[in-house]
């Protein structure tokens, strides 16, 4: 342990804590710029700087380890200079379009600059540097005009995913965040995941917003508009209204849903049971007929697209199964529409996920197996929220309401798909009761919970011992699939989410998403599974009656043509 | 007396690995295998040299720790990318002398427990890359680099490695970065490259001069090299003398010569009239006349509130405008940032475009203060030597020629008639 002087106060931390660390133990939480508590240390924004004894500049907390004896001081006139002076280099060179940002109720730098008194601009004259927008991805827009090179997109792509889509370019005053040969995030092996946008503290990357296609079709009276919403967005968008992390707000979403003038509320939940019944049914036959093992999940297209731009050749180990998002389009424009004597062209089909790179999967253009567009506009939990406050709605007080059925029908397996592990326990209950014939004793899998990177265990199927793995985060994803690419990956059923945390950590989740917020909302979801009188797929009536009047059996040829897919392979670059 | 350039200034001397042999080259390290690594540290320390590249950190203190780790493999590497205006020692001894730099390494290697060394070589010193190359390949066929040098079990190779033309690489984290194939960004400090250095290897990194001086030190002892310049400063010490002077060049020196002496003894004077000096290069703060009888040594410079930098010498007469000076400064500073840390990237910018105000009448007399508070944070906040040095020039022209600043700004005029008013 190690004693130093924080402020006037002692304080004692162990070996190797960073200034910036043990402050924040003294709840002094030092302003910052580039220090991101998921990310490596890159002390670069020097906003975080604090005066230490015998040191003869300022010195960055984040990046500075604690010393016996040292003497720190975290707040003083020349530290308040120096933090002023940087927000105001920075904001000379920052855009002067805040009222219009999409981070304007959110962005870092200008939190900081309010904070830290910045009230006047000294470096009137600055020329600011113009580069276009990189708008090619359907997900994802750059508007490098609103970087501030923190480098914060850059590690969680490279640190946390895995990926390198981007990288520093150029030198000095020119340096830029860049595509490889600025082809564009389209063009490059951007998985569309959207952790960047999370981990980005100003406008500078967002998502490619679709609210104005939304309120077009809720107010086209031609429109039978339909709205899905998945099980990570009920956790989450309580924030977007002040409501503290892991609020579980499903039946005022529903409410608020309504209000803005869907025709039908439907739960992307029902399309998760479908995939519990497709994927655990396929697994079986995998494992019966000594077909490719392991089987590897498919409902992050995060993850999909990531595996087909780094391991083309595993593609085979995918389950065909779409993501719920995508079982569900198509079963509303096919059996809904029909049940409904609506023609698939009169409907529309909108999601609300917690995922920009829904909004690439749902472009993917085998996504067409209703004859039509099966997604038609896909919202992040973002975009939904500003619209519901765009409408006026006060959220918080509104009165509960339920999904509309039959496509708002789900069990609790539906729900935890939006956890890591969430995917796997839903389809080991529906798995084993097929299998054994008999009832789960237990239907919790403690054991493929949790935040933990990789999560393994081994389940007892009628003899069969069931070797599963569980990844989130794209590095630990690479780490399971370079087993499978070697030959050596001892499990049956792996599950691999592109986000930290799974899905209630996606890229167009509520800002600010850490861990700790993660973490509730994880707890929220498992609370709502509790809560469900149904916690099965396979019991799902609703699930029951669409194979009895339509689909016949799971992984039937109607079952194929609608609900799997196939993959692409991609180039690095 | 001459500890560098003492082969250099002989007449006829050739710099290839015969005349390098005829003047007893390579005989230091023929003498530091025979002696212990310890032996070697102590007459290192004994000299008392610091590196010459301008932090002036005792050289001892970088073997020593390097010596002391015990993770392997080490390195050795020479920081040969001379960059900082008006500094060109490094030069002359690469291009004329580069044996005594091989040699320098690959005692420091045997000293340490190096095996392999590499010479990071500015990208624009064609010639001396050549020359260079074809040393190496020299020491090679004599077996003074290879496997087994001198039937001893030692092995060392040296590789060279071309710069791209970017000033922050000459900082040694940032050379670590590019040598590694990285962007060249300065690394947060500590940890220091000789604990965490090339590969987060062990890594000892001199500059050109300073390895120069080790050859001498094995051969005459640390003591006979203390006993030169001062107390303060010892040995000799390479000056770059240019600018406005008459005899402009590369001298080496005793630590102990002031400022006056080197400019009217081997600058030969000024041409016109002295307006003011820059020591250590455009990193430094200005001087002016009524400092002319400081000492040209690291302890000195510092107290008459510059520094030394690499020695460096500019000499500007009176015919220069201040402000332009001020101007050619901030450009440089602009386009060398590596752009990481966000006061150096930011800052220097502002400065530039604050100095193409001035200078095109545009001023504005609360330009003064803002670049004052900006070169205090700059110095405070920025993660390299660049970034804290870069307003050091601009900082020192502010307050000692207020009276040539104001009237650029206030009356929008320049006397000289340079800046384009």
């Amino acid at each position: 342990m190690i004693n130093l002087t924080i402020d006037g106060q002692k304080v004692r931390v162990p070996k190797e804590t960073t200034i910036f660390e043990a402050a924040k133990k003294m709840n002094i939480d030092i302003p910052h710029l580039c220090y991101h508590e998921d990310l490596s240390i890159y002390g670069a924004c020097r906003i975080c700087v604090v005066e230490i004894d015998r040191r003869p500049r300022l010195e960055p907390s984040c990046a500075t380890v604690v010393e016996e004896g040292m003497v720190v001081r975290t707040n003083t006139a020349r530290i308040r200079r120096a933090r002023k002076m940087i927000v105001e280099l920075l904001l000379a060179n920052h855009p002067e379009d805040c009222f219009t940002c999409e981070r304007s109720q959110t962005c870092e730098l200008g939190k900081l600059a309010y904070d830290l008194g910045v009230r006047e601009l000294r470096f009137k004259k600055a020329r600011k540097y113009h580069y276009e927008p990189d708008t090619t991805s359907p997900a994802i827009i750059r508007d490098p005009n609103k970087c501030i090179q923190c480098s914060r997109c850059i590690r969680v792509c490279s640190e946390i995913q895995s990926v390198g889509a981007i990288e520093f370019v150029n030198r000095g005053g020119r340096t830029q965040v860049l595509t490889f040969f600025n082809k564009g995030l389209n063009n490059v092996e951007c998985t569309t995941c959207g952790q960047c946008i999370l981990a980005c503290p100003t406008g500078a990357l967002r998502e490619r917003t679709v609210v104005d296609e939304a309120w077009e079709v809720i107010s086209n009276p031609k429109k039978f508009v339909v709205v899905q919403t998945a099980p990570a967005v009920r956790a989450a968008i309580g924030e977007e209204f002040g409501m503290p992390p892991g609020s579980l707000v499903t039946s005022k979403m529903v409410t608020a849903l309504r209000r803005l003038g869907f025709d039908r509320v439907f739960d992307t939940q029902f399309g998760a049971d479908l995939t519990i019944m497709e994927e655990a049914h396929e697994l079986i036959e995998r494992i019966k007929n000594k077909g490719t093992l392991p089987m590897v999940t498919s409902c992050s297209p995060g993850w999909i697209k990531y595996i087909e731009h780094f391991f083309p050749e595993c593609l085979e180990y995918l389950s065909t199964c779409k993501s719920p998002q995508q079982m569900f389009g198509p079963i509303a424009k096919t059996y809904y529409a029909q049940k409904a004597g609506i023609k698939p062209q009169d409907m529309c089909v909108v999601s609300i996920m917690p995922c920009v790179a829904k909004k690439f999967e749902a472009q993917r253009p085998e996504m067409k197996a209703s004859g039509v567009q099966d997604v038609d506009v896909v919202l992040t939990t973002r975009e939904a929220a500003r619209m519901i406050k765009e409408a006026g709605i006060d959220f918080v007080n509104l009165p509960n309401e339920d999904f509309d059925k039959p496509l708002g029908i789900s069990s609790g397996a539906g729900v935890i798909f939006g956890a890591t592990g969430g995917v796997m326990e839903a389809a080991l209950r529906t798995a084993y009761e097929i299998v054994t014939g008999r009832t789960l004793p237990r239907i919790e899998f403690e054991e493929v919970r949790g935040m933990q990177g990789i999560k393994n265990a081994e389940i007892n199927l009628n003899g069969l011992s069931l070797k599963v793995a569980i990844a989130h985060g794209l590095s630990n994803a690479k780490v399971l699939l370079e087993e499978v690419q070697k030959g050596k990956s001892p499990y049956h059923f792996i599950e691999i989410m592109a986000c930290p945390g799974g899905c209630l950590g996606g890229g167009g989740q509520p800002m600010p998403t850490n861990l700790e917020i993660r973490k509730a909302r994880a707890k929220s979801l498992y609370q709502e599974d509790k809560n469900k009188p149904i916690r099965k797929s396979h019991q799902n009536p609703a699930i029951i009656t669409l194979y009895k009047e339509f689909l016949g059996k799971p992984l039937s040829e109607k079952a194929h043509k609608l609900l799997h897919t196939s993959y692409t392979k991609r180039n690095r670059y | 007396m001459k500890v560098v350039l003492k082969n250099i200034e002989k007449r006829g001397y050739k710099g290839n690995i015969d005349s390098y042999l005829k003047e007893g080259g390579y005989n230091a390290f023929k003498k530091a295998l025979k002696m212990k690594p310890d032996q070697i540290l102590f007459e290192i320390k004994k000299s008392k040299l610091v590196g010459r590249g301008g932090a002036a950190f005792p050289t001892e203190l970088k073997w020593e720790f390097a010596k002391k780790c015990k993770e392997y493999p080490k390195y050795v590497v020479c920081n040969a990318d001379e960059g900082e205006p008006g500094t060109f020692k490094d030069r002359i001894i690469l291009e004329n002398d580069p044996h005594l730099v091989l040699e320098a390494m690959i005692i420091c290697g045997f000293t340490v427990g190096a095996e392999e060394g590499f010479i990071y070589i500015r990208g624009e010193y064609f010639k001396a890359y050549e020359i260079l190359k074809r040393a190496i390949e020299e020491a090679e066929r004599n077996n003074f680099l290879g496997k087994n040098i001198l039937g001893s079990n030692f092995s060392f190779k040296i590789t060279l490695f071309r710069g791209a033309g970017s000033y922050v690489c000459g900082e040694e984290t940032a050379l670590l970065d590019s040598l590694e194939g990285k962007k060249g960004q300065s690394r947060v400090k500590p940890p220091f490259p000789t604990f965490v250095g090339f590969k987060n290897k062990p890594t000892v990194l001199n500059n050109v001069e300073t390895f120069a001086n080790i050859p001498e030190i094995i051969l005459k002892g640390g003591d006979w090299f203390s006993q030169i310049g001062s107390p303060l400063s010892c040995g000799t010490k390479l000056y770059c003398l240019s600018g406005d002077v008459n005899r402009p060049g590369v001298y080496e020196l005793p630590a102990n010569i002031t400022l006056k002496e080197l400019i009217e003894k081997c600058g030969q004077g000024v041409r016109g009239k002295l307006k003011a000096i820059l020591p250590g290069g455009v990193s430094s703060n200005l001087l002016t006349d009524k400092e002319l009888n400081i000492t040209l040594d690291y302890p000195s410079v510092q107290k008459a509130g510059s520094m030394l930098g690499s020695g460096a010498v500019i000499i500007i007469n009176d015919s220069r405008c201040i402000v332009d000076l001020a101007k050619r400064c901030a450009e440089f500073f602009d386009y060398e940032s590596c752009g990481k840390c966000a006061p150096c990237r930011e800052g220097t910018k502002r400065t530039r475009e604050i100095f193409a105000n001035i200078t095109q009448g545009q001023g504005n007399l609360s330009d003064i203060l803002l670049l004052k508070e900006l070169q205090e944070v700059m110095y405070d906040t920025s993660r390299c030597g660049l970034g804290q040095a870069a307003l050091n020039a601009v900082r020192s022209i502010i307050e000692k020629f207020p009276g040539e600043f104001k009237e650029h700004i206030s009356k929008k005029k320049c006397k000289l008639k340079i800046c384009p008013m």
